[in-house]
């Protein structure tokens, strides 16, 4: 979680640092051609499967668990 | 917890593998350019399925060996679970294959194979459906499954390399072990294999687990 809050700050930064200076600054989320913001996309949509299965081996335990009584 | 530690590893191999597929260096290719990275993700989509299908045919074995409907049920979920990374994994080949050989489905010995292979499995899954009897299904459909999987492989792994095929390691092009897979992928790449394979386990598990669940209820109604 930590990584993340500090991925949205310094992406919250960038934001506030082109608002003032109107010169798009070539840091963080936006070197390389922005790439990172493509790896960021698909790391998120992974996690969030990757959450979503865990979250269905807890719903099928608790089934296992019923079912077995 | 203690036994999930597997599907935590496949989630961080396979999350590992997104940064670094994306970010890390490759070697600098004509034609290829930036989608040699698609290796990473593409190619491991059939590992995974072919890693299933291998289980799922090991159940069936077993369960000509012992009678027990549950090898039966690994085996059907094995396939149902594999038949998902080879649709992906063919989605994603035509993506590549329209940018980088000029159309979808040029037509490549491995291209067919696969997708006969896709069939055969299909079949399976239908044959599984027109029998009623639980005993008989689960006997016929093993044994159907033990013939397909040899077929499977020479489709998609033997005959393409007999003959001239667009994919890498037949007709004179490199395999991965030779010039397009440099030392810088490796890692990544068998990083993404494993972990892609550890949660198409798991998936499969998941649903081996839920039809568990629903043969114990049938069977208390």
């Amino acid at each position: 979680m930590k990584k993340y809050s500090a991925l949205l700050l310094m992406v919250l930064c960038n934001l506030s640092l082109f608002a003032q200076s109107g010169v798009e600054m070539a840091t963080d989320l936006r070197s390389s051609g922005k790439i990172y913001v493509v790896a960021l996309v698909l790391l998120t949509i992974f996690i969030g499967i990757g959450i979503y299965l865990i979250a269905l081996d807890r719903r099928i335990k608790k089934l296992e668990k019923e079912t077995k009584k | 917890m203690r036994k999930s530690w597997w599907k935590i590893l496949g989630l961080c191999l396979i999350g590992g593998s997104i940064i670094a597929g994306l970010l890390g260096p490759v070697p600098r290719l004509p034609i290829l350019n930036e989608t040699i990275r698609n290796v990473y993700f593409h190619v491991p989509m059939w590992f995974a399925m072919f890693t299933l299908y291998l289980i799922s045919v090991i159940y069936s074995i077993r369960y000509l060996n012992s009678n027990d409907i549950k090898n039966d049920f690994i085996a059907v979920e094995a396939v149902n679970t594999g038949i998902i990374f080879c649709f992906l994994g063919l989605l994603t080949g035509m993506q590549w294959a329209n940018i980088t050989w000029g159309e979808p489905w040029p037509n490549d010995p491995k291209t067919n194979g696969s997708a006969i292979a896709t069939l055969m499995y299909l079949a399976y899954l239908v044959l599984r459906n027109a029998l009623e009897e639980e005993q008989k299904r689960a006997k016929i459909s093993a044994i159907y499954n033990i013939f397909a999987f040899p077929v499977m492989i020479v489709l998609m792994y033997i005959l393409p390399k007999l003959t001239d095929s667009l994919h890498p390691g037949s007709g004179g092009n490199s395999t991965f072990g030779d010039i397009d897979m440099d030392n810088q992928m490796r890692p990544i790449f068998y990083s993404a294999v494993v972990g892609w394979i550890l949660i198409g386990v798991w998936i499969a598990s998941l649903r081996y687990r839920l039809r568990l669940i629903e043969n114990t209820r049938n069977q208390i109604d």
